[in-house]
């Protein structure tokens, strides 16, 4: 019988001396340079581009989540991405058409305001939801490391499907009023742009003041509501006296939505408060991102 | 030899009262505002901004293949050093240089979000975790195998059992392919089975060659899978040497600490109701002093120290040990009828009952005490209940006269009686031994 091996002694430790060898096959792969160096961060580079990059994936992934998620559990599902600015709209028509009588610079009221309203509703929930991202992913930041700004970067991708959802009853209510859709209507596109960079702006340097001061949080719907009425949302731009226009025009979404209007009903275009809400979008683009690296080191320690 | 990782001087500070309530309001931020130059100037700066160093002059190379053990009491700096590790934070002074893609397990599960489906948590987790796309999709039915979950992958892990949602992610981080993997007490959750399933799959990973880093309280678990180990103390490495011998020089200064007390000094606070309330759980060495570790020769003390509130009943204190797998390895009480008998029943105050446990009984490792009070006599009633009151480590002195004698390995079983073991020869001297008769013997 002395075949029977003692079981005082369990396998695992008879199987240590191969594990030398693969080590050793491994070595020959190893880089000369260090793949990744951590330490305090002296650099002042905004935006790590090169390493969002290399996670596009994962903004894919929560972008995708953050839509899956958005209306489960609602009754009427997407459906509340056309009721919101339908909503909005129809309010704004009785106060500023009927009662106000406010000049819709001779397009129907509900065109002109639904018109502002799309890309107002995208860009209000992008911000407040994007500036609520990062706290709302503490469980995230302090377990796994990636790129933080795709945190707020995904938030406010998310919004578009319903930028997409809402966009059709522009179609139809514009069918409705028979307004023709021109040539212009292709500056759509960079205005759709435009617009996602600044909620990208506003949306990461705000995520990143809510995990300092939670303070953030009460102060968004008073921020959104003051930004909306000084924005030419449910009036036209024209109704602010010329002088004061160009200071005016400083509110980068005065540019962007006069840019949506004469996109629409084939208007000229007010290219110079478009060119200031670029840049004033840029720098804040830029100043955003800067600040939001100053303040991601901190993320995992104080969330 | 080339290492992996490079840890070079590296040290992290905090602020005092950090992770907790660090983030300020902005009505504080503003009314400091206009005193802040005034006691800048005061040079009052940094004051009122207590700070300490949660590791510091960190040094140490992780080559390829190595299996480390990070092992330290609470608050030595394990986590900081796990964070730091896998970018989570930022390091105060010196530097890392990692030559590898790091996977690091600090958890399982991060990210699942309860809507969503097993299928889609596979793949948002993976993506987390830092898989591509094309990967998920290549190990996907492998996961869902390893997981058991075939059934459930289309049900939104909401309505999974603990035990599914960790089985599945489970199953997502065990496909993660890094080239150095860091895994944190992901073993301390989970059913029984499960964690050995942890613990096999860990010892996987470690035989096909690739460097592990592992953060656990589980001694065992560490000597079993490590090589090496790295002892923090207070933020500073302290030890790095061969994992057992670590280990039990761990266990050993653990000890020095005298920490096997568990107190509860506010009697409102203390476990148990209007008749009894806990108020002390002790660890005693035999010679009386309080010890976090108990030699595994030597007979120990566990006390009991709990306030009587109201007279008229016979009380039964229980104390049950758990050890660091789960297993329950025993339970005791005072419930003979002499110990019943001893007490006086219109006594109240300040009662303390001790439990002895003999030497040579108990084998190696962290075991956990839950403590309770009950009443037998007339139905059973538990009055003060308090589950993990308690944790103590026994240690093997490797000592000769010990169970183990003169055997050196591992050595099985969740107790170590020392038994007697006799020889005596039974061949009459007329038998021959030879194989031949022995099979002649066995074909009949």
């Amino acid at each position: 019988m002395s075949g029977m091996t003692p079981t005082l002694l369990p396998g695992s430790l008879a199987s240590r001396s191969n594990q030398t060898k693969l080590a050793q096959a491994e070595l020959q792969k190893l880089p000369q340079t260090p793949l990744v160096t951590i330490q305090a961060s002296k650099s002042h580079v905004a935006l790590n581009l090169h390493e969002l990059w290399a996670h596009r994936e994962l903004l894919y992934f929560l972008i995708w989540r953050d839509v899956k998620i958005r209306y489960k559990q609602t009754l009427l599902g997407a459906a509340w991405a056309i009721i919101q600015p339908l909503l909005t709209m129809l309010i704004f028509t009785f106060i500023f058409s009927s009662v106000a009588k406010i000049d819709s610079q001779g397009i129907p009221y509900p065109v002109f305001a639904y018109a502002a309203l799309l890309p107002w509703t995208f860009f209000a929930n992008a911000i407040t939801t994007s500036g609520n991202s990062i706290v709302g992913s503490a469980h995230l930041i302090t377990k796994v490391y990636f790129p933080r700004p795709i945190i707020p970067i995904a938030s406010v991708c998310a919004g578009l499907v319903d930028l997409a959802v809402a966009f059709p009853m522009l179609v139809v209510l514009m069918f409705y009023y028979r307004i023709g859709i021109t040539m212009n209507a292709l500056f759509l596109i960079p205005l759709v742009l435009l617009t996602i960079l600044l909620a990208v702006s506003v949306g990461m340097w705000i995520s990143a003041i809510n995990v300092k001061y939670r303070d953030v949080k009460f102060a968004m719907p008073f921020l959104v509501q003051i930004w909306m009425y000084m924005s030419p949302v449910a009036y036209p731009a024209s109704v602010v006296p010329a002088k004061w226009r160009t200071i005016y025009a400083l509110n980068p979404f005065v540019g962007i939505i006069d840019g949506y209007r004469a996109a629409l009903f084939g208007r000229a275009f007010d290219w110079k408060a478009l060119g200031i809400s670029l840049v004033v979008t840029l720098v804040l683009l830029v100043y955003a991102s800067h600040q939001f690296r100053k303040m991601e080191k901190g993320f995992a320690d104080i969330i | 030899m080339k290492p992996i990782i490079r840890v070079m001087n590296v040290g992290k500070q905090y602020r005092i009262g950090s992770p907790q309530s660090s983030y300020l309001t902005l009505r504080e931020a503003l009314t400091s505002l206009p005193t802040a130059p005034f006691r800048w100037l005061a040079g009052e700066r940094s004051s009122n901004e207590e700070t300490f160093w949660a590791l510091k002059e960190v040094n140490f190379d992780v080559y390829p293949g190595e299996v480390v053990g990070i092992i330290g009491r609470n608050g030595a700096g394990k986590s900081t050093l796990l964070k730091l590790l896998s970018r989570i934070t930022e390091p105060t002074t010196g530097r890392i240089e990692l030559y590898g893609r790091i996977g690091s397990l600090l958890e399982v599960g991060t990210g699942f979000h309860p809507e969503l489906t097993g299928r889609e948590n596979i793949s948002l987790n993976g993506a987390i975790l830092g898989m591509s796309r094309a990967e998920i999709a290549k190990k996907f039915d492998e996961i869902v195998a390893f997981a058991e979950m075939e059934r459930f992958i289309d049900t939104p892990v909401k309505h999974y059992s603990s035990g599914m949602y960790l089985r599945l992610a489970f199953a997502v981080a065990a496909h993660l392919e890094p080239e150095v993997l860091i895994v944190d007490e992901v073993l301390a959750v989970g059913d029984l089975r499960f964690q050995r399933k942890c613990l096999d799959k860990m010892e996987g990973v470690s035989k096909e060659g690739r460097t592990v880093i592992f953060v656990s309280h589980n001694m065992p678990a560490v000597t079993r899978l490590c090589q090496r180990a790295i002892l923090l103390d207070q933020g500073k490495l302290v030890d790095d040497d061969s994992a057992p011998r670590v280990v039990s020089s761990y266990l050993g200064s653990a000890a020095a600490e005298s920490a096997g007390v568990r107190e509860w000094p506010d009697l409102a606070r203390a476990p148990g109701d209007e008749v009894v309330r806990l108020r002390a759980v002790r660890v005693r060495s035999e010679e009386g002093s309080i010890t976090e570790a108990v030699d595994i020769r030597k007979p120990f003390l566990i006390e009991i120290e709990y306030d009587i509130l109201s007279p008229g009943k016979r009380l039964s204190p229980v104390i049950i040990c758990h050890n660091d797998e789960g297993i329950c390895v025993f339970s005791s009480g005072g419930t003979s009828q002499r110990f019943l008998e001893s007490q006086d029943v219109n006594y109240t105050g300040r009662s303390v009952s001790t439990c002895r446990i003999p030497g040579d009984l108990l084998t190696e490792g962290g075991l956990t005490v839950t403590v309770s009070i009950n009443t037998i006599m007339d139905g059973n009633f538990t009055h003060a209940l308090e589950r993990d009151a308690l944790r103590f480590q026994v240690v093997d002195s490797l000592n000769e006269n010990s169970a183990r004698g003169l055997y050196g390995g591992p050595v099985l079983g969740v107790v170590r009686p020392l038994l007697t073991w006799t020889n005596k020869p039974t061949r009459t001297s007329s038998e021959r031994l030879s194989p031949s008769a022995d099979s002649s013997t066995a074909a009949r």
